[in-house]
């Protein structure tokens, strides 16, 4: 019994810290409707903030006075970091396309944690405990620190104060009719501008105390920013999206499916949380104590330019092309070649993300899913089975098309940031599952000698059979695109309204692409567990999703040939910038947010409007 | 018999009845109007009929068969096809691509991977973009097109399905008085010519009175008059909640 209450409690402290965070996203996403992907940034900068404050404070002030004047300087410093945020960045993007907004505060994330490594270096940083509450209090056989009791306490505080805030201010009333009506309040004559600062610098000012108040729990480490963000994301989809009860209830609720999950499936406790999002999602698809958005919100992607087959020239070009990557091996060296091999599976990585994403309207950010599926389900053929690879890498497209069959069910059901994150989710089960069953996995050692057999073994031979399976793949996705299912795919992305009213079946179009779009990124990963030799966890991580969706942009997500241009440009990139500089993830953020707010048609988009930029100039 | 039905339709949001206990019919090769005074219930009647929305009470039928339960799809399956207030079409698409969009859903083709879209139901296609006199434009994207080419693309989507009820939610709306007229006037034409039933809101009184065989008047979510043209204009009632207001306009 005296375990169960402290599991309980223990549970509760985490929720608390948890809803801090998810509070401040969900208030800002309820007026902004941005989802800022840089929210767990801010939480590991309240936390590193707090360590170099109460550094300075607790010698000059002594203890209790010191330590909390450093946590209440740590959440000043980062409430001002995010208005400076939200003027610099954020106003820019309010209109643009919701994938656009995510990838652009993914960019910050990456600028974030480079910065931080520049500034407290790789090492973690251990915090001062709180004075006064360093102890410990017993609970039958059990001790429960003092620190977390303080935590149970803080998170419902925060709910109060920030409820009289909404309820009793002014501010508060602007904040709830920005997030009921939007329009409505710009048309009323409010100030948006700083309505919308203030509510980023207070959203910004809750993950950094969040952070704060983490540090005498465990040490500010550069894992927190995607450790956290993941599960704030569940927190406040399941409560709601801009309902700060909602993330209140959500925060508790998952708290206590942590601390007892452990008990039952002490591995699999990142999974039992995503899945107990699935099912809310399923039950209830706007949240717990979420309203139903609006039906026509901004679309997620805006794109005038229709699709239309190659003329002469294009076919040309493409057969010009398909012969000179054919004969690349007869100038380039094996490095070279190693290089264009890597560049071929991601442009079809790249290429199926494309088919989901730019042709129907549906944004993934957990693509890296079925890329993982294939990797280790190919791995998987030949450690088990032992299995040879012609045999492998069908198992890898196999098992990549049943897990993208089975998450699209759900995911169909979803659009905008909605779905995004629930794609994410998906992801981060497969992630989990990967890490955690060690036994079949390795877990974190992977999956090591996943060589091809000896005739494919050569830097040529198995870059021609990349070139002729990844070449086939990107065929296959051209010509379903110009097919009648790609012809309503991109009806239902036009205009969902008059798609239904026409007769198309959407959700079995969109579902029909999921599955498609995820068996040809498995191929991709099959293909790249080979050419690796080898299968990590990484595969199917977030990252791995993100670089999909930076190619896509890159090259310009109008057109076909785009993701095929981006794959190229951007792993030249990365592997030019990694031997450049160690902080290339931060030059990767900034070339994120250039192209969001600066180049939103890519690199094939911004060439094919030359002529009219031109001509307007001229 | 009546090609559509409708007897004591009701909805309502929260303690609003948008459309309370609504009955009429709509006759084949006939123009019915609907109107009324802005919130009288006219969209959500349309969203009810065309399966958008559940009625809380009430019945459509369609023909013979009772429709009240089914949701856009399957009535676009029966036959009844819709334009909007806002003018909705697949915007990164071509004019035809549109179009062709509409005739695979009937031809039950659209989840075929294999064939290449361009080349089926082309003469289709144009055929119908020649009668809403769109041919010329067929290549081009319908995001570019002017709003009264928007209406008219519209419309030969609906008629892709070759439908035996077409409902139009204020087809003229933002339309120049010359573009409305003509657009109308095509409507007639096509509707006596394929013998489809047509309801359709609209603001413009003129345009109802010239155009419309029948008209039914809305007011709060319920049906006020029900007649010719003529005895419409001459009802007192409708008079008072409405024609009153719309003079004054």
């Amino acid at each position: 019994m005296d375990f169960v209450v402290v599991q309980a409690l223990t549970g509760l402290a985490s929720a608390s810290s948890l809803f801090l965070i998810s509070a401040g996203l969900t208030l800002i996403f309820g007026v902004t409707r941005v989802v800022n992907f840089a929210h767990g940034s801010l939480y590991m900068l309240g936390a590193y903030a707090a360590y170099s404050f109460t550094g300075w404070t607790m010698p000059v002030l002594g203890g209790v006075v010191g330590f909390w004047a450093g946590i209440g300087l740590a959440v000043l410093a980062v409430g001002l970091l995010g208005a400076l945020l939200e003027i610099l960045l954020l106003r820019r993007i309010y209109r643009s396309p919701e994938l656009f907004q995510l990838l652009a505060t993914f960019g910050v994330v990456l600028v974030v944690a480079d910065a931080t490594l520049a500034i407290w270096g790789p090492e973690d940083r251990l915090g001062p405990r709180a004075p006064g509450l360093e102890g410990a209090v017993r609970i039958g056989r059990y001790g429960l620190p003092e620190w977390d009791i303080a935590l149970i306490a803080i998170g419902p505080a925060v709910l109060i104060g920030l409820w009289l805030a909404l309820r009793r201010t002014r501010w508060g009333v602007l904040v709830r009719a920005a997030t009921a009506d939007r329009e409505m309040t710009g048309a009323l004559g409010v100030d948006q501008a700083k309505l919308f600062t203030s509510v980023f610098c207070l959203g910004a000012m809750l993950a950094g105390l969040g952070g704060a108040l983490q540090l005498p729990r465990e040490p500010a480490n550069l894992g927190m920013d995607l450790g956290i963000i993941a599960e704030v994301f569940v927190v406040t989809v399941v409560g709601g999206m801009g309902n700060v009860l909602g993330a209140f209830l959500a925060a508790v609720l998952i708290g206590q499916l942590h601390a007892f999950g452990i008990l039952l499936f002490p591995n699999v406790t990142i999974v039992l949380v995503f899945l107990f999002m699935a099912a809310v999602l399923i039950v209830r698809p706007w949240g717990l104590l979420g309203r139903p958005e609006r039906l026509v919100t901004h679309p997620a992607l805006d794109l005038p330019e229709p699709i239309r087959p190659l003329g002469a020239a294009g076919r040309a070009a493409v057969i010009a092309a398909a012969l000179g990557l054919a004969a690349a091996p007869a100038v380039l060296d094996a490095y070279a070649l190693a290089v264009l091999t890597e560049v071929l599976i991601f442009a079809l990585f790249a290429s199926s993300l494309h088919l989901l994403t730019g042709v129907g309207g549906m944004i993934s950010f957990g693509h890296a899913a079925y890329f993982g599926l294939g990797a280790y389900g190919a791995a998987l053929a030949v450690k088990l089975l032992q299995a040879p690879m012609a045999l492998a890498i069908p198992t890898g497209l196999v098992l990549a098309l049943a897990g993208a069959a089975l998450f699209g069910l759900f995911c169909i059901r979803l659009a905008g940031v909605y779905l995004a994150m629930l794609t994410l989710a998906f992801a981060q089960i497969c992630f989990a599952v990967a890490f955690q069953w060690y036994d079949v996995t390795g877990g974190d050692n992977g999956l090591l000698g996943i060589w091809p057999p000896a005739w494919a073994s050569g830097p040529a031979s198995l870059y021609w059979l990349v070139l002729a399976l990844t070449g086939a793949g990107i065929a296959a996705i051209r010509h379903v695109v110009h097919a009648p299912f790609g012809f309503g795919l991109r009806a239902a992305r036009d205009s969902v309204l008059r798609a239904e009213a026409s007769g198309v079946d959407v959700r079995f179009l969109r579902w029909l692409a999921f599955t498609f779009a995820g068996t040809a990124a498995g191929l991709a990963g099959a293909l790249h567990a080979f050419f690796k030799g080898s299968v990590f966890p990484d595969t199917l991580g977030i990252s791995v999703s993100v670089d999909g969706l930076v190619m896509m942009l890159l090259g310009g997500i109008e057109s076909l040939s785009g993701p095929l241009v981006g794959a190229a440009l951007y792993k030249t990139l990365q592997i030019f910038m990694i031997s450049w500089t160690d902080y290339w993830r931060a030059v990767l953020g900034l070339i994120i947010i250039a192209l969001v707010v600066l180049f939103p048609h890519g690199v094939v988009g911004s060439i094919r409007r030359l002529p009219n930029i031109l001509g307007r100039t001229a | 018999m009546s090609l559509l039905r409708v007897e004591n339709l009701s909805r309502r949001f929260g303690g609003v009845r948008a459309v309370d206990g609504v009955g009429f019919t709509v006759e084949a090769g006939r123009l019915t109007a609907l109107i009324g005074p802005n919130g009288a219930g006219k969209t959500t009647c349309f969203n009810l009929l065309n399966g958008q929305l559940r009625p809380d009470a009430g019945r459509i039928c369609l023909g013979e068969r009772d429709v009240t339960r089914l949701g856009p799809r399957r009535k676009w399956a029966l036959g009844i096809a819709r334009t909007f207030q806002i003018t909705a079409t697949f915007s990164s698409m071509t004019v035809r691509e549109n179009v062709q969009v509409g005739l695979m859903a009937r031809h039950r083709r659209l989840s075929a991977l294999l064939p290449a879209a361009r080349q089926l139901y082309r003469a289709e296609a144009d055929a119908l973009l020649e009668r809403v006199g769109m041919a010329d434009q067929a290549e081009r994207t319908a995001g570019l097109l002017a709003y009264g080419d928007l209406k008219r693309l519209e419309l030969a989507i609906a008629l892709a399905n070759d439908p035996r009820l077409l409902l139009m939610d204020e087809p003229t709306a933002g339309m120049a008085p010359r573009e409305r007229i003509d657009l109308m006037a095509l409507t007639a034409e096509i509707v006596r010519e394929r013998g489809l039933g047509v309801l359709f809101t609209e603001h413009d009184m003129d345009v109802v009175f010239r155009h419309a065989d029948r008209v039914l008047v809305m007011n709060r979510g319920r049906l006020i008059a029900d007649g010719t043209p003529v005895e419409v204009r001459a009802d007192p009632t409708v008079r008072d909640v409405y024609l009153g207001a719309g003079e004054t306009d």
